[in-house]
């Protein structure tokens, strides 16, 4: 059955390829250049992006972690070294504050017919970008582990706390929670969230002026705090890369996750088949009574670089549209929660969908929120090592992130 | 020397006078797959405007230096006259990032420093009197530490220490600790990455030395021994001052290397319990925000503290030229 299922799937790929070759993508010249991230889904877009080249068609691209550091030298040149970025709600406000990225509207209304209206970035009334595929951190649980201490999968933080301690008291694990907390990228977004989740407002509003410093911001770290001691003691360098192959280890009974890793704990790599068949994607869970999950939502979509030809913008548009085909969805199901029609969403997706679903937020597409962000990274710290109360890292984090925003021009 | 360290350091000093523009803001709807909402925005036009007639930047005179980040001015006359104590005070200036990474520098550029002179010493010394048959192949394995990348030594030492690594282990063995971890505790981290820059530079230091033994007259070491010199008294008063200028060179160099000291901190992923002057510059440029006036300053002042810390060592290798020369 599946030995069919890959005969048809490649027979549909060299169907498609072939196709490209004689009908192309309706792209008669132009260059295509490509700049994104490096991981499985944006693999599959580009990849089906590079069928519509050949002829008087050039591509080019470039699958890196370091993009967020390319893209604002590549696309400030004139012409731009890559005509397209792959971005997020997090990478293309950079793009943006620097006005490099082309309004789309004109390309989605003559090629981008196969759009769904969910997948327009419209940003002043402009669409800046066009969103492909969903991500956002959810808890994934150890079922048999839960019945073992007779819990029901947590709904709030409180009940993690309750849940972790259930599972240490009962002797099974020591350690039996652990969320992204390394002290960088990954620990201001788990502030983020977390903060979110209680409601909280980060600037005051109508300004760039950060506001932090009050009973939601404690409460955001006291809960940090309370769930670490349920965490093994090095969880501050604990990123995707330490969690995940703990989870398929089997030292793991909670975790807060990106969805884009539950593939991998779901498949049958890395682990045993008692822990992938007792692993459970849940919602993120709320907190301090709010309704909202304590999560962000993200997208990753396409850009267009300003400092091209129209010629290849469009050659550009058409491919990218093309990439993100209904075909593309088919062959690549289970890689992302994509956002187009053509998904049907499988179990590695259901934690995504939840979070969605229940309403969280998505990360403040803010010029200056990276500054508070890497204010958490810098401060937090201290405070969940013990070394000072959360009033003081709290007032620490809106000193920092002053200094830095006056630098910036954000604020005088 | 004009191009390539007068120029770039000129630049760095020009950047650190100045900030970003200040950004033009504008209220905007964005709308997305998961919902709309108004946001303020920059104005890349009017902000490219700006940018056009002044491409610096906005001129900042010093601020940037005297800021939060850095030497913390307002903030260090806030901590003195509110803080009681001397610890309070001393507390309070640990908690400024300039501060903080200062501390962790000076401390593990004196203690590594002397470290590795010591070390180094003592290793050229046992090595000297080994049999030629096995001399080769320790000096080649001594000199591994020195050989490996520290980013990737940093790394490899990393996975070992980690609770279910070979050091981590056997640390929680001898202590009979399960819960100990090097990763975890502030002072064990320090520790760690002090140790760790030992064992990286002392092969320098050794070889420095040990070519330096090579050249010690024989005939003074062999009145010495007439004289009735033990083999410590011999390396006291004959081997070390004559190897003084050598030692000198070494401290120099340990001196300015420790003062950049980067790359461990990276790779035991230490940033939460220790961060240094090179790590806030690598900070402030890495990622989405570049903050080029901050690293410039900070560059700068790096510069001035290695100066500073240098001064002395200089002037005594001034002086002993300067006798040699009468």
């Amino acid at each position: 059955m599946k030995y069919i299922k890959i005969l048809s799937c490649a027979a549909l790929m060299t169907g498609a390829s072939f196709g490209s070759a004689f009908a192309g993508c309706g792209i008669e010249s132009g260059r295509i250049s490509i700049l994104a991230n490096d991981f499985p889904a944006l693999h599959a877009v580009v990849s089906k992006a590079e069928e519509c080249a050949g002829g008087a068609v050039t591509f080019a691209k470039n699958h890196t972690a370091k993009h967020q550091e390319l893209q604002g030298p590549a696309l400030t040149a004139n012409p731009a070294e890559y005509t397209a970025k792959i971005v997020t709600n997090g990478s293309i406000v950079p793009l943006l504050t620097d006005g490099l990225l082309r309004p789309l509207d004109d390309l989605v209304a003559k090629h981008g017919q196969s759009l769904g209206k969910n997948q327009l970035i419209t940003i002043d009334g402009k669409i800046m970008a066009v969103a492909f595929m969903a991500n956002a951190q959810h808890l994934v649980v150890r079922q048999d582990i839960l019945e073992k201490v007779g819990k029901p999968i947590p709904a709030t933080y409180e009940e993690v706390l309750e849940t972790a301690e259930a599972i240490r008291a009962a002797g099974i694990m020591k350690y039996p929670f652990a969320m992204l907390t390394k002290a960088d990228w990954n620990l201001g977004e788990e502030v983020v969230n977390m903060y979110l989740g209680h409601g909280g407002e980060f600037f005051k509003p109508g300004t760039a002026e950060a506001s932090v410093n009050n009973a939601k911001g404690v409460a955001t770290l006291e809960m940090l705090k309370s769930l670490m001691e349920y965490s093994n003691p090095d969880f501050l360098t604990y990123n995707t890369g330490a969690v995940v192959p703990l989870w398929e280890s089997g030292e793991l009974a909670m975790a807060e996750i990106w969805g884009s890793s539950m593939g991998s704990l779901l498949d049958d790599e890395g682990s045993t088949p008692a822990v992938v068949s007792n692993t459970v994607p849940a919602n993120a869970p709320t907190v301090g009574g709010g309704s909202n999950p304590a999560s962000t939502l993200w997208w990753d979509g396409f850009s267009i670089a300003k400092n091209i030809s129209d010629e290849d913008a469009e050659a550009t548009f058409i491919a990218l549209v093309n990439g993100v085909s209904a075909e593309m969805v088919k062959a690549n199901n289970d890689k992302a929660v994509w956002l187009m029609d053509a998904y049907v969403p499988g179990k590695s997706a259901e934690g995504v969908s939840m979070v969605a679903a229940a309403g969280a937020e998505p990360y403040p597409m803010l010029p200056y929120m990276g500054l508070l962000h890497g204010a958490f990274v810098a401060e937090v710290p201290d405070f969940l090592q013990g070394n000072e109360s959360a009033e003081q890292t709290l007032a620490d984090i809106e000193a920092a992130y002053t200094a830095s925003a006056k630098e910036k021009g954000f604020l005088k | 020397m004009l191009l390539f360290i007068a120029l770039p350091i000129a630049s760095v000093v020009v950047q650190s006078l100045f900030v970003q523009h200040e950004q033009v803001m504008i209220e905007v709807e964005n709308c997305g797959p998961f919902k709309c909402e108004t946001v303020i925005q920059a104005d890349p036009d009017a902000t490219a405007a700006l940018r056009e007639s002044a491409p610096l930047g906005k001129y900042n005179a010093l601020k940037t230096y005297t800021n939060r980040n850095h030497l913390a001015f307002d903030e260090l006359g806030d901590i003195w006259s509110t803080s009681e104590t001397f610890f309070g005070f001393v507390g309070g200036v640990y908690n400024l990032p300039f501060y903080k990474a200062l501390f962790f520098t000076l401390t593990y550029t004196f203690l590594v420093a002397p470290s590795v002179l010591i070390l180094g010493l003592f290793i050229a010394l046992g090595v000297n009197r080994l049999p030629e048959l096995v001399k080769g192949p320790t000096i080649f394995a001594s000199l591994l530490p020195m050989i490996v990348t520290p980013l990737i030594g940093s790394l490899i030492l990393f996975w070992m220490v980690d609770a279910d690594g070979i050091i981590g282990a056997t640390l929680q063995l001898i202590f009979n600790n399960p819960d100990l971890s090097l990763k975890a505790s502030a002072p064990l981290t320090w520790i760690m990455l002090i140790i760790y820059g030992i064992w990286h530079s002392t092969p320098f230091a050794f070889v420095v030395f040990y070519a330096g033994l090579q050249t010690v007259p024989s005939d003074t070491l062999e009145a010495a021994q007439i004289d009735g010199a033990s083999r410590w008294q011999r390396v006291r008063f004959v081997i070390v001052p004559y190897m003084m200028p050598l030692a000198i060179f070494i401290l120099l160099m340990q001196l300015m290397d420790g003062l950049r000291v980067f790359e461990p901190i990276v790779g035991f992923s230490a940033s939460a319990k220790a961060t240094s002057l090179s790590w806030i510059i690598f900070n402030d440029l890495f990622g989405n925000a570049k903050l080029y006036g901050s690293a410039a300053a900070t560059s700068m002042l790096t510069i001035i503290f290695v100066c500073i810390i240098l001064t002395p060592v200089l002037i005594r290798t001034w002086r002993d030229f300067n006798r040699k020369g009468i």
